[in-house]
């Protein structure tokens, strides 16, 4: 419970909000799909392991898409794999979230004028929730992308009303 | 052996399968062979007690231009430390050559390599299928006319 840990007499309330407690819980495990594609998934492992570890922030890695909330697309996406991540995608349980990681998977990287092979970005075709820059990042600008994603989910209002 | 008594040995076996050679002033000494010869010259390195090559270390396809292709050889033989360069040069309207798979197994998947990136066609090769584009990709992507398509299967390519 961090900031909460041992902070109250016997029987006290607290308030808040039902939208509120849901994001807190959201955010605060987000899943991640176990896949990597290339060097970038070497600094995603590097997050992953001991010296950095992501377990800190609650993210650790599942190695089914049905049990994953976040897909972090680590790596150079190849025509041939982008159906591959496509389907994986569609097999995430909803609500789930994309973390584009690394300049290949933003926008191509250095494949982006002569890589015949290369997807130019992975939103052409899935929906990107977190960019993070970097050839590759390091597990710091990784942490700092799942950090923003939390941001993001913190303001999500899952139970209210849309009002248009 | 060296380079020139490899070559002289090619020559004297197979005389008008042995087509020019390089054997001065270049990293790798190079021999040409004619591409329906390449099987029973590559089958007389491994097994002849002089020459034993018994490691391919390399064989990739080379786009020479001007409608020529090629596939080169890197030989090695472990048992004489020697090495020599073994070339085919084909032409890209008719891109066959024998495939030497039977002699060295690693030739399987860097025929097929040569066969996706470049198109040759390696005859006699056990399983003749691209090894790294997909299976419904169009063309040959490593050729100097290649032209990227616009799109694949709905996903645009060009940046």
């Amino acid at each position: 419970m961090g900031l909460l840990n041992q902070r109250f007499e016997n029987g006290n309330v607290l308030l808040t909000s039902v939208d509120d407690v849901l994001a807190w819980g959201r955010l605060s495990s987000l899943w991640a799909m176990q896949f990597g594609l290339a060097c970038c998934a070497i600094e995603m492992m590097a997050t992953g392991a001991s010296h950095y570890d992501l377990d800190r922030f609650g993210t650790f890695f599942r190695s089914s898409p049905r049990q994953a909330d976040v897909m972090i697309v680590a790596g150079t996406v190849t025509l041939k794999m982008a159906s591959r991540i496509k389907t994986l995608y569609d097999q995430m349980a909803e609500p789930r979230y994309v973390l584009s990681m690394g300049s290949c998977a933003n926008c191509g990287g250095p494949y982006w004028e002569h890589g015949y092979h290369v997807l130019k970005g992975v939103d052409r075709v899935i929906p990107v929730d977190v960019y993070v820059p970097g050839c590759p990042p390091r597990p710091e600008a990784l942490m700092e992308g799942l950090l923003k994603l939390k941001e993001k989910i913190r303001k999500e209002r899952l139970i209210l009303k849309q009002t248009a | 052996m060296i380079a020139q008594e490899l070559y002289d040995l090619l020559k004297t076996t197979f005389s008008d399968g042995i087509l020019e050679a390089k054997l001065d002033g270049v990293i790798d000494p190079w021999v040409s062979v004619a591409p329906d010869r390449i099987l029973d010259v590559a089958r007389f390195l491994r097994d002849d007690e002089r020459t034993q090559f018994d490691l391919l270390t390399l064989l990739s396809g080379v786009d020479m231009t001007k409608g020529t292709l090629a596939a080169v050889y890197h030989l090695y033989s472990m048992k004489r430390n020697h090495k020599i360069v073994l070339k085919t040069f084909v032409p890209e309207t008719h891109p066959h050559v024998q495939s030497v798979a039977s002699i060295w197994r690693t030739a399987d998947w860097q025929e097929r390599e040569a066969f996706d990136m470049y198109g040759m066609i390696f005859d006699g090769h056990p399983d003749l299928r691209r090894i790294l584009m997909p299976d419904d990709w169009d063309g040959h992507p490593l050729r100097k006319d290649y032209q990227v398509p616009e799109f694949y299967n709905g996903m645009k390519v060009p940046y």
